[in-house]
């Protein structure tokens, strides 16, 4: 363990809502400049996995640690995007103004954000293909257009490690895409991401690693290697008909 | 200065620093926690004088702060012990508020305080407390504590303007982004508290929560930016404390009352009206596309 150049080490990790465990001695280990989809059935503690690692709810038993480091010390490196559903849309606030959330922790206490600090915001949001909306009331946004300020919003962190939960649910297909080639650009820099992920047809396309989770990690390695029936099967249980990918009838739109 | 110039000063000042303090609760979904802080701050002002058998605005304002912190601490505690949030306040504040009243009744009784004037306010009488300030000159004690609590509420305003925005629109960014969120949470309580305490005396307990919570609302209505809604809020609270005044004298009639329901009034022709969020003008026109 110690040779190895695992960036994120948990070791039996388990948490619980009220009295229900919803994990229970969960054990894996992520490799840097990675790219891997957390799946399983609904329930299945996939966003309580990621929030536990991230001190947003309570340990029961086990320990993480980020870069060899404990969550307090790597927090600067790590980066979360949480569910879309997760804040207010109606704040009176704009795109912009959000991105620029993501700088505060490095702007401090006593300051005000500066120019620099909103040309960082905008150009992440440029990235985003957002820069149209930067002045747009949030609520006046649509699913896909808020899911990308919140990449934006990530982005601009500028963390070695990103956790993403449900990033592509309920967007639009060229969102999808423009969030993939994000994910895509984050990994050709060094940068490791796991995401939380709902769609079993899209693992092998946009993923190098996949985690079956339900309750406890079912399967963990490259997509080529865990990606199968048998593992599908065994995280969702008996009666999962499952399209493979030579089978479906999906045309991507071309945007 | 008259006696109606000081009245309307001191209603104004209630206006102004309830109006910013409550933009913040609307934005954070604490307005409850408002309804709760401005009956528990009576139990904290009891003991307080029971501590040390006067009325100071100082003593008046520690035990408010303290009262404060406490029903923070005590929803809190309950929520994360199971108890619905909702529930959790129910049951703090209306205990608090009890020992509060029962406390008056058994072992205070004999002053300036019992449980109408908590309630209800009488910012009649604040004229008749003067005290001298160097500059300034003789100037109504509850007028006095409200310009120093608007001073820190807008001093804290300022200074973290930017992790109150933070911390009201997505709390748990700002943890991962290693803020202090509770100690935020807290001070946030803290300058409810000291509001409460010192609109206690004009407008009481219950009509506190009106000024906390409705110039704000409508502010609301009229603005998709945190600082215009800061400014429109405040300013819908000095505006009911005039127009509240005027209705009063008008109908001779409860000053804090007419306040409170001018902000009601202020509300509903803001929700008719309002250009972007009015319910006319989703008559008028069509929901635009976006």
């Amino acid at each position: 363990m110690i040779v190895s150049n695992s960036i994120i080490q948990v070791e039996h990790l388990s948490a619980a809502y009220q009295k229900n465990t919803v994990l229970t001695d969960i054990n894996f280990e992520v490799k840097a400049g990675t790219l891997t989809s957390i799946v399983g059935p609904n329930g299945a503690g996939k966003s309580t996995l990621i929030k536990t690692m991230l001190a947003l709810h309570p340990t029961l038993t086990g320990k993480v640690s980020f870069f060899g480091k404990s969550f307090e010390k790597a927090k600067k490196q790590i980066g979360y995007v949480p569910q879309r559903g997760s804040v207010d849309w109606d704040f009176p606030t704009n795109a912009l103004d959000v991105v620029t959330m993501g700088l505060y922790g490095k702007i401090g206490f006593f300051r005000i954000p500066m120019k620099k600090d909103k040309q960082k915001a905008f150009e992440a949001l440029e990235k985003m293909g957002m820069s149209a909306y930067a002045n747009r009331q949030i609520s006046q946004l649509s699913g896909g257009q808020q899911q990308r300020v919140f990449l934006a919003r990530a982005l601009v962190q500028e963390a070695d490690l990103y956790f993403m939960d449900e990033p592509l649910a309920g967007v639009d297909a060229s969102t999808e895409k423009a969030i993939m080639a994000i994910l895509e650009e984050l990994k050709k820099q060094g940068k490791t991401v796991m995401v939380v992920h709902h769609d079993l047809q899209t693992v092998p396309e946009y993923f190098d690693h996949v985690l079956f989770l339900n309750h406890t990690v079912y399967a963990h390695g490259t997509v080529e290697e865990t990606f199968t029936d048998s593992n599908i099967i065994k995280t969702y249980g008996g009666n999962m008909s499952w399209l493979r990918e030579g089978d479906k009838n999906v045309v991507h739109t071309t945007s | 200065m008259t006696f109606t110039a000081w009245i309307i000063v001191t209603a104004a000042l209630v206006g102004l620093s309830c109006g910013l303090m409550g933009v913040f609760l609307i934005l954070r979904k604490q307005a409850m926690m408002a309804d709760a802080i401005s009956h528990t701050v009576l139990l904290g002002i009891v003991v307080a004088y029971m501590v040390s058998q006067q009325i100071t605005g100082m003593s008046m304002l520690i035990g408010g702060i303290l009262a404060g912190l406490l029903t923070a601490f005590l929803v809190q505690s309950l929520h994360s012990m199971k108890v619905r949030h909702d529930a959790s306040l129910g049951i703090v504040f209306t205990t608090l508020f009890a020992i509060g009243v029962i406390l008056i009744s058994t072992s205070v009784g004999n002053v300036h305080l019992d449980v109408q004037h908590a309630l209800m306010g009488e910012i009649t009488f604040i004229p008749f407390t003067t005290t001298y300030v160097p500059g300034l000159g003789d100037i109504p004690k509850a007028t006095l504590l409200l310009m120093v609590v608007l001073l820190i509420v807008v001093f804290f305003i300022i200074v973290f303007y930017k992790e109150w925005k933070i911390t009201s629109f997505d709390p748990v960014l700002a943890a991962s982004l290693g803020l202090p969120v509770l100690l935020l949470h807290y001070l946030f309580m803290t300058l409810v508290s000291i509001t409460t305490v010192a609109s206690f005396d004009a407008v009481g307990a219950i009509l506190v929560v009106a000024m906390l919570i409705t110039p704000a609302a409508t502010a609301y209505l009229w603005t998709d930016r945190l600082m215009l809604m800061l400014i429109l809020s405040g300013g819908f609270g000095v505006l009911s404390a005039f127009i509240g005044y005027g209705i009063a004298a008008w109908l001779d009639t409860s000053i804090s009352g007419a306040m409170a329901l001018t902000t009601g009034l202020i509300f509903i022709v803001s929700f008719l009206s309002s250009p972007t969020h009015g319910l006319l003008s989703r008559w008028v026109k069509p929901k635009q596309l976006i």
